[in-house]
């Protein structure tokens, strides 16, 4: 009780302080005071402008070329769009953030989105440029009841104050072939195949029995990575400090990888995820059993790289629950269209009725728990591309099972620089301690603060 | 008689080595057209030696992004690239002229002053220059990816080596007595005779500018302004759920046809250009 | 007497004319420089969206950089540099001299000048791009390979630190040998076509014409060419950067001084950053002025070297 009072006096200050800092330009901030003409929102790419055109009733037109989207009331919302890749969208968005007090009304960041796996960043108590959901007038306990309770805490700071709302949620199945499950096992039953790989001492049994048949288990030791990663029992940096601390989850990662690349359980040529090799073992002349992906995965990556037919892949239960990705909304400290952004972020992560549109349109598993038990029910909801298989209804029970990692602001850096260093291992590159040394070479190097590396005994 | 077959050999030999480097040189050329051709699920499943039937299709897909503006961006890159080829071919011309046709006192530590700023990395300056660049207000313009090359330190040895094999001053004396002024010999008789020098720096200039992508990727941030460079590196890194690997191929294919015309007006030129040159004196 | 007189008279034209470039550089390039040098001597960096600095701290920077793998680094770049200079220079030099010998009677030769420069075109990153597609382990030339039975088992180009250094060496070379032979091509048609002559009616063969005549002659653009490839060289980044990842893997054995700097510059770390581009600074000085005395060692500034020296060949 104490806590949540310190939290909320917190909140007021914090608020109080943010609205102190925006002078003149912004003086109209103030609840009820007038709202801006343009909204700026800076993300990625272009999926979350169509989640809001697709269920925000009060969109008008969006541009020809997509980058003005202009509401019934006249007022437009601007698209900054920046590429993911190495690093730029964050490097536009601290630089626009770091000139948030001195913009003017039209040119401050109103919305901008991220990822799980940097999202810490941006929700953190001191930098505050997330606002607080009950600065913008939302309740997360009540208008946010509906959603999983982990993104919930994904979103929130150290004192528990929830900074951004997310649409999606992102459990993760195991998704495997039944030609090849028909030809191990003379089954292609989800459930059958469910028994076959529910933990990981059967999985490895299995994959024994694949590998008799020339099959591999998994693509590749990054494939495995998420569900070890996401259940280390410590955040990679504890708040406050400046040692990273290697999580003894990490460590089983590396050795039973290490164990299931030399028996030959996963294809030795594919080296990390988001490459042509990688992409190459979802094709129809790839010899590789399973894949392990959440919603998305399954229709924005698996999908377009499948060149067979309908209703060869399925889907079951993975050996442990886990989630992969998710973009949040955040509403941006100094904005001045502070009724639009709760508006918006309300229509896309608080109203079932749009939720389960985007899931029937997009086929995302989205943050409603009884929408997604409804289209767990629902045949409606079932995938083409899965033969015919109501996908919702696996991803549901793990949803409820996830227990999310501790988060810090460097897991960014830590998720994928430890698997980099430890990919020259694997591969027999280096020996393990030299592993260890590449990886605290880099950390430093990305983070110049961190003083200091623990690994588990 | 040997030495005659001794060089029909060597003709032989020649012509093979040159086969085999145009090979290598074409092979991946090929590889790109043959890839654009494709559909992602193609490119999937291998590598193929004949083009597939995708082009119209990746093309189609190229024009039509709204949110990739690629012919806006082939403008924007040959904006920038032909400004800068101009100011930095012009001007380097310009002072290695100034350098090696006056005596003045500083004339030898103004040269060895290029000479020691020929060698910086570009990146060595990027974050201040980034810094420089938002104070002046030029922050997501064209502007400052063009000015600086007017101090082209490299374009400007290349001009001042051709000067001194190419120039003699007897010819700028001529032009003095007949009452020229000295900023009109240097456009009216030098620049002529700099035109082999100054056709391939241009390309160079111009190339480089093309692809570059360090810079413009720290000054550009509105959708309109961007280059070529940085809208491929978009398209690349925008969605990793979403990509289209045969849509990637197309527009480099597309972004590389301008430069390639480009190139092969400027190459017949310059090839004559110092042909030419070999005659002077 | 009249010399003297010319020297007054023109002395400023000399100034204007060389006053832009010297504008547009201290604007563009000092000012950011010094300000790089400035923070060299700070700690100051990002943490998060958090700045932390800028704290004096003097040369903290540069003894830290020293302790770091940064010497390493600074031999991977050579050893990059070579593998693909040394094919560079040695191919653009034979085919400039063979595209100008008029014996050889090469057919197409305007094909072929055309076609080695291609490469170059492209930029180094959509290079990069298709090269680590042909040569991943079930990519196009693996198959090749195979399936003309020069290897039973694919080979893993990108697993290994020679098939990974030689991939870039050789994408540098073919990006920049057809530049080269242009370069030098030019310059050897730029010797005056006496000299050949006079060395033909002296009985030079085509070995000894090539090292007693052209090489001498074309010695201000051969030092040309070295001192833009030492810079490209010093410079090299995207080809690793895409093919690796921007890892230099494996085991950081393709990591490159200026990927080096890169990732300082990604994690924001100005102070750092600023200190390792002051030691590339001096580097590349260092190296500059070395080249450029081996190659005009008679006269340090090279301003009176390519007339004299032309004198003197003629006169031997």
């Amino acid at each position: 009780m104490k806590k949540r009072i310190i939290s909320i006096l917190l909140v007021a200050v914090i608020t109080a302080s943010s609205l102190a800092g925006c002078g003149k330009s912004s003086s109209s901030d103030a609840e009820g005071g007038e709202e801006g003409k343009v909204i700026n929102v800076y993300s990625w790419n272009d999926e979350f402008r169509k989640r809001v055109e697709a269920v925000y009733p009060k969109v008008k037109e969006t541009s020809k070329d997509g980058t003005v989207t202009t509401l019934n009331d006249g007022t437009e919302i601007h698209w900054i769009i920046n590429p993911n890749q190495d690093g730029v969208y964050q490097q536009k968005l601290d630089e626009a953030l770091m000139k948030q007090a001195d913009a003017s009304a039209d040119d401050k960041v109103d919305i901008f989105l991220s990822e799980t796996d940097y999202v810490n960043k941006y929700t953190d108590a001191d930098a505050d440029v997330a606002m607080p959901l009950t600065s913008l007038g939302i309740n997360p306990d009540t208008d946010m009841a509906e959603q999983y309770e982990f993104t919930k805490v994904t979103a929130s700071d150290v004192n528990g104050v929830q900074r951004g709302s997310t649409w999606q949620c992102c459990p993760g199945l195991l998704v495997y072939r039944r030609d090849i499950a028909m030809d191990v096992f003379g089954t292609d039953d989800p459930e059958a195949i469910g028994q076959k790989v529910k933990d990981w001492d059967t999985l490895k049994a299995t994959a024994e029995e694949l590998k008799a048949k020339g099959y591999y288990t998994f693509s590749s030791y990054a494939d495995t990575f998420r569900l070890y990663g996401n259940s280390i029992e410590a955040s990679w940096v504890s708040p406050g400090e400046t040692t990273v601390k290697v999580d003894q989850k990490i460590m089983d990662w590396v050795k039973d990888s290490k164990e299931w690349l030399d028996a030959g359980y996963l294809d030795k040529s594919v080296k990390g995820q988001w490459n042509d090799d990688w992409n190459k073992a979802m094709g129809s002349s790839a010899k590789v059993f399973a894949f392990l992906f959440p919603a998305w995965g399954i229709d924005f990556t698996l999908k377009p790289n499948w060149d067979g037919e309908n209703g060869v892949w399925g889907v079951t239960n993975p050996p442990q629950e886990y989630n992969w990705g998710g973009s949040y909304i955040h509403a941006c400290t100094g904005t001045d269209n502070p009724e639009h952004v709760k508006d918006i972020i309300l229509a896309l992560t608080a109203d079932k009725k749009n939720l389960l549109k985007l899931s029937k349109d997009y086929a995302e598993f989205t943050n409603t728990r009884s929408g997604m038990q409804e289209a767990a029910g629902d045949a409606s909801y079932s995938s083409e591309f899965l033969g015919g298989q109501n996908s919702f209804q696996y991803f549901a029970p793990v949803a409820e099972n996830i227990q999310i990692a501790p988060l810090s602001a460097y897991d960014q850096g830590c998720v994928e620089l430890i698997q980099n260093s430890f990919s020259d291992y694997f591969q027999g590159a280096v020996d393990f301690d030299k592993a260890k040394a590449n990886f605290e070479t880099a950390i430093i190097e990305r983070y110049p603060d961190i003083t200091a590396i623990q690994w588990p005994e | 008689m040997k030495s005659k077959q001794s060089s029909h050999l060597r003709s032989i030999m020649a012509h093979m080595v040159l086969i085999i480097l145009s090979f290598m040189c074409l092979f991946f050329f090929y590889i790109l057209f043959i890839n654009a051709t494709r559909s992602h699920a193609d490119l999937q499943k291998g590598f193929s030696a004949l083009p597939g039937g995708y082009l119209f299709e990746n093309l189609r897909n190229v024009a039509n992004d709204g949110t990739f503006p690629m012919f806006k961006g082939i403008l924007n890159s040959l904006f920038v690239s032909g400004c800068s080829a101009a100011i930095a071919t012009y001007f380097s011309a310009l002072t290695a002229y100034g350098l090696y046709a006056y005596d003045f006192k500083l004339k030898k530590a103004a040269f060895t002053f290029i000479m020691a700023i020929l060698v910086m990395p570009t990146q060595v300056t990027a974050m201040g220059f980034l810094r420089l660049v938002t104070n002046m207000g030029m922050y997501d313009s064209l502007v400052p990816l063009i000015i600086p090359s007017i101090a082209s330190p490299a374009v400007f040895y290349f001009m001042y080596s051709y000067l001194q094999s190419s120039l003699p001053m007897s010819l700028v004396e001529a032009a003095r007595i007949d009452g020229s002024g000295e900023f009109g010999t240097f456009n009216r008789i030098v620049l002529p005779i700099m035109k082999p020098a100054i056709a391939v720096q241009a390309i160079f200039t111009f190339v480089g500018s093309w692809n570059n992508y360090f810079v413009p990727a720290l000054i550009i941030q509105s959708k309109e302004k961007m280059t070529v460079p940085i809208l491929i590196a978009t398209l690349r890194g925008a969605d990793y759920m979403n990509f289209d690997m045969g849509k990637i191929y197309t527009m480099i294919l597309v972004a590389i046809v301008p430069i390639i015309l480009v190139y092969l007006l400027l190459s017949k030129y310059i090839i004559a250009g110092v042909t030419l040159g070999g005659v002077k004196e | 007497m009249k010399t003297k007189h010319k020297k007054i008279d023109y002395a400023k034209w000399g100034y204007f004319f060389i006053l832009p470039f010297f504008v547009s550089f201290f604007i563009f390039s000092f000012i950011p420089l010094i300000d790089t040098i400035r923070y060299s001597f700070f700690e100051y960096y990002r943490s998060g969206i958090k700045e932390v600095g800028p704290n004096f701290i003097g040369i903290e920077n540069y003894i830290s950089l020293l302790g770091s793998d940064m010497l390493k680094y600074a031999a991977n770049t050579l050893i990059l540099w070579i593998i693909g200079f040394i094919p560079q220079i040695v191919i653009a030099l034979v085919l400039a001299e063979w595209f100008v010998d008029a014996r050889l009677k090469i057919h197409g030769t305007q094909f072929f000048k055309v076609v080695i420069y291609l490469p170059n075109l492209i930029m180094a990153s959509a290079f990069a791009m298709l090269f680590f597609t042909m040569f991943s382990t079930n990519g196009p030339v693996n198959e090749i390979l195979m399936s003309i039975g020069l290897i039973k088992e694919p080979f893993d180009f990108l697993g290994s630190v020679f098939g990974t250094r030689s991939l870039v060496g050789f994408m540098n070379f073919l990006m920049w040998f057809g530049n080269s032979t242009i370069m030098l091509m030019a310059a050897i048609m730029g010797i005056s076509p006496d000299v050949f002559e006079a060395s033909e009616l002296d009985g030079c063969n085509s070995i000894q014409r090539f090292f007693y005549i052209t090489l001498p002659q074309i010695r201000p653009i051969l030092a040309y060419t070295l001192i833009t490839a030492i810079i490209g060289g010093l410079q090299m980044f995207d080809v690793p950067q895409i093919l690796t990842n921007g890892q230099g893997t494996p085991d950081r054995t393709s990591m490159t001084l200026i990927m080096f700097l890169n990732s300082h510059l990604k994690s924001r770390n100005y102070g750092m950053a600023g200190a390792l581009s002051v030691y590339l600074f001096i580097v590349s000085g260092i190296l500059c002025f070395f080249v450029y005395r081996m190659t005009n060692n008679d006269d340090p500034d090279g301003s009176k070297a390519a007339a004299k020296k032309a004198k003197k060949q003629r006169r031997r």
